[in-house]
C-alpha cells in the first residue's frame, strides 16, 4: 500500500513538471501590450502643450474615434509615421491627440512647424509618467480609442502604410 | 470578564491596523525596482537599468508610494496596464496558485513519506 502510493505520488510529481515545462516552453514569449486592448481609458489628465489646461477623458468622448499618438523631437521613428498622421488628419471620423513625450518645448514646436501639426490637440507629457497611464513602453506608440474610452488598437512602432490602411478601415467600419 | 475579552480584541485589532499603516508607510522603493522587469532591457529589472522606460516606472512608483498606495496596489497598477510579464514575481492568482502551493505540497509530500519510511523501518 505504502509502496503504490509513493509511486503515485512520484508519477504525479513527474507528470506535473512536464506538464508545466510543457505549458511554459509552448508559450509566445514575445512581449507585447495586446491585453489593454478592450481596457477602457480612465483618469486622463494631461497638461496642454499650447494652452493653459488639461485634456482628459472627456475631450476623447466627443469624437468617433480617437488615436493617440505619443512622439517626440528626438524620435527618428515619428518623423517617418507623421506623413501618414497627416493624412489620418483629414479623416472625419478620427481625430489625433498628440501626446509630446519627454521633449523640450522649442524643439517640438519646430518639429512641428516643419513637418506639419496633424494633431487636434497637442499634450505634454514632460516627465513620461502620463505614457504609463496608456500601457507605454517606447515611442512612437499609439492607441486607437472609441468613444466610449476602449482601447481598440494599439501600435507599437512608428504608423507606416498598412497601420494607415488598418486605421482608416476600422474607422469607415462603423 | 466579557468587558476585558472585548478591550483585548479592541487592542489587537488597532494593534494590527497600526502595523497595516506602518507597513504602507514604510515600503522601499527599491524592493518594487527590482521586482520589476525592464521591458526594454535585456535582464535587467527596473531598479538595475537607467533606460527611458525604468526612469518613467521609477518616477511612477515613487508617486504611488507618496499618494499612500501599498505595494500590491502598485503591481496591479502596472500588471494592469503591461501584463504580468512586467513583475518577476508573479501576484497569487487562480492561474498561478499551483505553483505558488506546490513547493508547500512537496514539502508535506516528502515529510509523509519520509515519516511512512522511518514507520516502516522500525516496523522491522
Amino acid at each position: 500500500m505504502q509502496k503504490k502510493i509513493i509511486r503515485t505520488s512520484i508519477i504525479l510529481t513527474i507528470i506535473f513538471i512536464i506538464g508545466v515545462f510543457f505549458i511554459g516552453l509552448s508559450k509566445d514569449k514575445t512581449y507585447d501590450t495586446k491585453d489593454l486592448i478592450g481596457q477602457k481609458i480612465t483618469k486622463v489628465q494631461i497638461k496642454h502643450f499650447f494652452e493653459n489646461r488639461k485634456i482628459s477623458e472627456k475631450d476623447f468622448k466627443k469624437n468617433g474615434f480617437t488615436l493617440i499618438n505619443f512622439w517626440a523631437s528626438w524620435c527618428a521613428p515619428c518623423r517617418d509615421e507623421h506623413p501618414y498622421l497627416l493624412k489620418l488628419s483629414n479623416e472625419k471620423n478620427l481625430k489625433i491627440i498628440g501626446v509630446n513625450f519627454k521633449d523640450k518645448k522649442s524643439r517640438a514646436k519646430n518639429f512641428l512647424d516643419e513637418l506639419g501639426n496633424p494633431y487636434a490637440e497637442v499634450a505634454s507629457d514632460k516627465l513620461g509618467k502620463h505614457s504609463v497611464t496608456f500601457g507605454i513602453y517606447g515611442i512612437p506608440e499609439s492607441l486607437l480609442i472609441d468613444k466610449d474610452l476602449i482601447v481598440v488598437k494599439k501600435f507599437i512602432g512608428p504608423i507606416l502604410r498598412n497601420d494607415y490602411s488598418l486605421i482608416k478601415n476600422i474607422i469607415e467600419k462603423k | 470578564m466579557r468587558i476585558i475579552i472585548t478591550l483585548l480584541i479592541l487592542f489587537n485589532l488597532s494593534f494590527v491596523q497600526s502595523v497595516a499603516q506602518a507597513e504602507k508607510f514604510s515600503i522601499n522603493p527599491n524592493k518594487i525596482f527590482k521586482n520589476l522587469r525592464c521591458l526594454i532591457c535585456q535582464g535587467q529589472s527596473v531598479g538595475d537599468s537607467n533606460s527611458e522606460f525604468a526612469q518613467t516606472i521609477k518616477l511612477v512608483v515613487k508617486d504611488q508610494i507618496k499618494e499612500g498606495k501599498s505595494e500590491k496596489e502598485i503591481y496591479e497598477f502596472l500588471i494592469e496596464k503591461y501584463g504580468e510579464w512586467i513583475v518577476y514575481k508573479p501576484l497569487f492568482n487562480k492561474v498561478n496558485f499551483l505553483l505558488w502551493l506546490f513547493p508547500y505540497l512537496v514539502f508535506v509530500a516528502g515529510g509523509t513519506i519520509i515519516i511512512l519510511f522511518l514507520k516502516k523501518s522500525n516496523n522491522h
